[in-house]
């Protein structure tokens, strides 16, 4: 086990499975300047073919990582901020996304795209989105979200072995936080949620940087003598559905934790599931704490209160624990 | 000659350039000091290609501008306290605290949005200019975009349905050698973006973007086309920027060669301070212009400091025309 920050993580997995397949190349904006920290030495170790700056063209680039793709190579896209895949939305949704599909499985197109969830730091609207859930009502698209280093590692490995396109989220909040993470090979399949906490009053369920952000409420619960259970779907495409089930069976209440825009969000997705599935286990409503339906404003006196936090949660848990305890017997 | 007049446009323009350098100095100095939140792009270095290109455009014609946003509002003769106030987050600010830094647009001076998603402005500037000429009114439309934004597909798509409607648009790429480590000859086929003008059947200009006559002379140029009808034309001003991509960042992206010093010389606020020297212009005038204006700067940070930052409500409001709902559950812990 080493401890290595959730970057590290990145580039370690990236670093791995360049040396394992020469078919695997890194490509995006600056991406041997390094400038976040998930391509360092790269250019000494692979050479500049295998690590490619682009011009500043994400419909380009993306698109041509999947023209790469279809023909053999396994690249790594680096987009940066995930506010820069809008510009790409043509390529990732049109060709990417549906090109195994309309071609009847001629198709194959095994490339990553990576970037990054940059909110909370006064970056205005333009440059905050978490638009997972955008990508979510796209079929085609595998998407994974992790929110700690090894899970980021694991998970990273796996989409870059893929033979489907992946969709890397990258919490910024998670960057610098520091993780146990298993050395040698360490791969976490898509599609495998993970309990990060037990508990038996309530499930969270957290999305991307949510995670933490229910982790610490579990804790404030605690002193409560509310007992949370957290739940990291971790792959929101496929999402781990059942383990999700699984937990509201047990604890009969769930809250959805999500730093997206409630409306449409992932959250609303796992809201559904458990609705549609578990409706017999409820006592009480199901709950989303997420981003509301407005733009991230610059100033951050009015920005931070946006995103899911500690005492949001809490508050969401009295009420659905409450709910249960006013009731009748 | 008398040269002091507050009307002589060759004193507006050293005084626009200043106002740019000086209000970013103090910008810097208080970012590095945490009084600002989010990232400081600056535009110390490239102030000749700005208020050159605005000083050939009427207050009532349009501009769209990017990320690196502090000078060209200025260039168009926005006042200091709005823009000050925006980089601190305040509610008096230019976008009522929505923007910062990279997003500072006066629409009362014609700008239509400093956009940080690069190249985004392409578009927006061809509808102006389609707004403008299906209205019959005689404005034209200038985007400010990088070398950097010349990849993006949104500016070829701007400037083609300029060229291909004919539309009173003037593009001038703001070459400054980088976009953010990257220099231009690894991300921008071609040695100049003005030659891609031939491609539109447009005019391609090339020009000293350290020189604030010679960007003023090809802008009005492409504003007089514009106005009469003729379409648009691509303008590439070659100059650079002093500060790393953004500042106060505590590492480097762009590297610097040999060439950095020898830009450095070039200084846009020197050359034009030496011409008008030469034109008769005195050191004391000019000194006198450069006090007015470290007043006004220090008088924009006294107003941003002494203004109110905006309360939670507003941060609902200009999602639509009416305010969205504010959940109960997140204004409780607002
Ligand atoms: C669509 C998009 N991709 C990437 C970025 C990140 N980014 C911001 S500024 C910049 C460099 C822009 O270069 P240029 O257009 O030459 O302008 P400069 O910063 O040099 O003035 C990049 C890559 C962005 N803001 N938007």
């Amino acid at each position: 086990m080493a401890r290595i920050t959730f970057l590290e993580a990145i580039m370690q997995a990236q670093q791995e499975e360049m040396q394992r397949d020469d078919k695997v190349f890194i490509m995006g904006e600056d991406v041997r300047c390094n400038v976040f920290g998930t391509t360092t030495g790269f250019v000494d170790a692979f050479g500049a073919e295998r690590v490619r700056d682009t011009p500043i063209s994400e419909n380009g680039f993306i698109g041509a990582a999947g023209g790469a793709a279809m023909v053999g190579m396994r690249p790594i896209v680096d987009a940066t901020i995930s506010s820069f895949l809008f510009p790409a939305m043509d390529q990732i949704c049109s060709i990417i996304a549906k090109s195994r599909y309309i071609y009847g499985g001629q198709a194959k197109l095994p490339l990553v795209i990576r970037s990054c969830l940059f909110y909370g730091n006064s970056n205005a609207a333009q440059h905050s989105d978490r638009p997972y859930s955008m990508f979510m009502n796209m079929p085609g698209l595998k998407i994974i979200a992790p929110s700690c280093a090894s899970d980021m590692k694991g998970l990273l490995k796996a989409a870059v072995r893929s033979d489907d396109p992946v969709l890397s989220f990258e919490d910024s909040t998670c960057w610098m936080a520091k993780d146990e993470v298993p050395e040698g090979e360490h791969i976490i399949p898509l599609g495998k949620g993970d309990i990060k906490r037990e508990g038996s009053d309530v499930t969270i369920i957290g999305v991307a940087g949510g995670v933490n952000v229910a982790l610490k409420a579990a804790k404030a619960l605690e002193q409560e003598g509310i007992s949370a259970e957290v739940i990291d779907p971790r792959t929101l495409v496929p999402l781990d559905r059942e383990l999700i089930l699984q937990s509201v069976r047990k604890t009969g209440r769930a809250i959805c934790v999500d730093p997206a825009h409630m409306t449409c969000s992932a959250a609303s997705e796992i809201s559904a599931t458990i609705v549609e599935n578990a409706f017999d286990a409820l006592r009480a409503p199901v709950l989303r704490v997420t981003t509301p339906d407005t733009h991230l404003p610059f100033s951050p006196h009015i920005e931070k209160p946006l995103y899911p936090s500690v005492e949001r949660i809490v508050d969401a848990a009295r009420k659905v624990v409450g709910t249960k305890q006013t009731q009748p017997a | 000659m008398t040269t002091t007049g507050e009307n002589d446009p060759r004193l507006e323009k050293y005084r626009r350039m200043q106002r740019i350098r000086q209000f970013e100095a103090k910008a810097e100095k208080i970012h590095a000091d945490g009084e600002i939140p989010g990232a400081l792009h600056t535009y110390a270095g490239m102030e000749a290609s700005g208020v050159g290109a605005c000083m050939a455009l009427r207050d009532d014609d349009y501009m769209v501008g990017n990320h690196r946003s502090h000078g060209h509002p200025i260039a168009k003769g926005a006042k200091l306290r709005p823009l000050m106030a925006e980089l601190l987050g305040k509610k008096t600010g230019v976008c009522s605290g929505k923007g910062g830094s990279m997003h500072l647009s006066d629409f009362s001076m014609g700008s239509l949005g400093e956009t940080s998603i690069v190249g985004s402005g392409g578009p927006v500037t061809a509808g102006a200019a389609l707004g403008a000429k299906l209205q019959g009114l005689d404005r034209v439309a200038l985007c400010f975009f990088g070398d950097g934004a010349s990849s993006e597909g949104a500016i070829h798509e701007g400037m083609n349905l300029a060229a291909v409607w004919s539309l009173p648009a003037i593009f001038v790429c703001e070459n400054n050698r980088f976009g953010m480590s990257t220099p231009t000859s690894d991300a921008v086929a071609g040695e100049n973006v003005a030659d891609r003008a031939h491609g539109y059947g447009i005019p391609g200009v090339i020009v000293d973007g350290q020189d604030v006559d010679a960007v003023e002379a090809a802008v009005r140029e492409a504003v007089d086309r514009a106005r009469a009808g003729k379409g648009p034309t691509l303008i590439e001003t070659k100059t650079y920027r002093y500060g790393d991509h953004a500042v106060n960042m505590g590492r480097e992206l762009t590297p610097r060669g040999p060439e950095h010093d020898d830009w450095v010389k070039r200084d846009p606020i020197t050359i034009y301070r030496q011409r008008l020297i030469e034109a008769g212009v005195t050191e004391a005038d000019l000194d006198a212009i450069d006090k007015t204006i470290a007043d006004e700067v220090a008088d924009a940070l006294q107003f941003a400091r002494d203004s109110e930052y905006p309360v939670f409500e507003e941060a609902f409001d200009d999602v639509f025309v009416d305010r969205v709902p504010i959940p109960a559950e997140v204004q409780a812990h607002a």
